[in-house]
């Protein structure tokens, strides 16, 4: 009669891995970041480049979302103009937590080469930024490489952690 | 086209005369008997105060209060009907008044009219909207840029700017970078007057480079502690400007061999 016994001690070892949690949920949010299908202006269409079937953000877990309740990361596509600053507060506030904001082009960062009375000088006026992403526009690669560094950023974040507050949340 | 001058022996000379080059105005035709634009003019009749041709197509300066029948004539009787743009000039400063203008195409004579008139400020323009659909939202937004009120306009609403915006930006007196007003407007909209000074004024320099600055940026691959002190001492340096040497060119030639 065949023996079926696994000899755990020898080859594979055991099927057991361990790590943290904090690493276990950061892979997660990280492979799994949606961003919410908001664009502004021109830097709008380099992102739905970046999402197109040629740079392909799928390969990233990066689905856009038609929700703000279902999106975790903001990526803010170009000029903010003063009049939409408030719908644009509106839909992050609308965001669960965790999240996380791109800042994409000279324009969200800065104003860009809009300095005058109508456009927000830098969307961080109104949001809180984690990645500014030069350009104008910049190409989807540049936008693929953004989303890779806040993959990045959130891999070496507290799984635990509001990042807003810069408080540890209360595990219930 | 800038007028061709002579470039001879330009080096020789201290200074360029064409520096202060004035842009020609475009010239003024007459409204050539027998024309489009003559029949267009006799059937105004009185009504205008001054005609001529302009790049190929006819001005006609009126009286403000008469807009309304003078371009109703031109729908009506002269198959003008399309009013491709309507708005106006400020021309405050300089006569302390606007010129509006109303741009109207005929299609059948392939032409097109300007109707020019003059308002002082603080006075009302009578509406074209019951001839001309298209002048709805170009009025609102004469309204919006200018500040012009429009009788008997259907929706007289800013159609540009917000609805609670101070100010009418088009105006040469507004500043270009924004009021105080301006300034603020987002900040007071969606967080409130009192957190001002935890945001702090606009950053208007696009030089401006905050190294230091650990609560606003974060560094991707070296990450501090939020509002972190990471200068190790050193004192971050202010930008420097280069000097601009500004030359006097109407003080004579001198000054250009001083400058250094």
């Amino acid at each position: 009669m065949a023996q079926h016994q696994v000899n755990y001690a020898s080859s594979a070892g055991l099927p057991i891995a361990l790590t943290t949690v904090d690493h276990l949920v950061n892979w997660g949010r990280s492979n799994s970041l949606w961003p919410l299908t908001y664009g502004l202006a021109c830097c709008a269409i380099e992102m739905m480049a970046a999402g197109g079937a040629r740079y392909d953000f799928d390969r990233f877990g990066t689905i856009f979302r038609a929700s703000p309740r279902q999106s975790d990361v903001m990526i803010l596509a170009g000029t903010l103009s003063k009049k939409h600053a408030e719908f644009a507060r509106r839909l992050y506030d609308q965001m669960t937590e965790p999240k996380w904001v791109i800042s994409m082009g000279s324009c969200a960062n800065t104003g860009g080469m809009f300095n005058t009375y109508a456009t927000v000088q830098g969307v961080d006026r109104i949001i809180p930024v984690d990645i500014y992403l030069p350009g104008c526009a910049p190409r989807p690669e540049t936008l693929q490489y953004a989303l890779m560094m806040l993959q990045k950023k959130i891999r070496k974040e507290s799984a635990n952690m509001n990042k807003n507050t810069k408080q540890n949340l209360r595990l219930v | 086209m800038r007028k061709y001058t002579p470039k001879d022996n330009v080096q020789g000379k201290s200074y360029y005369t064409d520096r202060f080059w004035v842009a020609p105005r475009v010239p003024r035709e007459e409204v050539e008997a027998g024309s489009h634009f003559e029949a267009v003019v006799n059937a105004l009749g009185s009504q205008v105060k001054e005609s001529y041709i302009e790049v190929g197509q006819l001005v006609v300066h009126i009286d403000a209060s008469e807009n309304f029948a003078v371009i109703k004539t031109l729908r009506d009787e002269c198959g003008y009907k399309q009013c491709s743009e309507q708005s106006a000039v400020d021309y405050l400063a300089q006569d302390g008044e606007f010129e509006l203008f109303y741009q109207l195409l005929n299609h059948a004579e392939a032409k097109r009219v300007r109707v020019v008139c003059r308002i002082k400020k603080g006075e009302a323009i009578e509406s074209i909207v019951p001839l001309f659909k298209s002048a709805n939202f170009a009025e609102r937004e004469m309204y919006d840029m200018f500040g012009i009120k429009v009788n008997n306009h259907p929706f007289l609403k800013r159609i540009i700017m917000p609805d609670d915006w101070e100010g009418h930006p088009l105006l040469k007196t507004y500043p270009l970078q924004g009021d105080e007003f301006a300034s603020w407007y987002e900040v007071d909209k969606i967080f409130g007057k009192e957190y001002r000074d935890i945001i702090g004024p606009e950053n208007r320099d696009p030089a401006k480079v905050e190294r230091y600055d650990t609560k606003r940026f974060s560094r991707v691959g070296y990450e501090v502690p939020f509002g972190a002190d990471i200068s190790e001492g050193e004192k971050e340096q202010a930008i420097e400007y280069s000097e601009t040497i500004l030359v006097n060119y109407n003080a004579g030639t001198k000054q250009l061999d001083e400058r250094k």
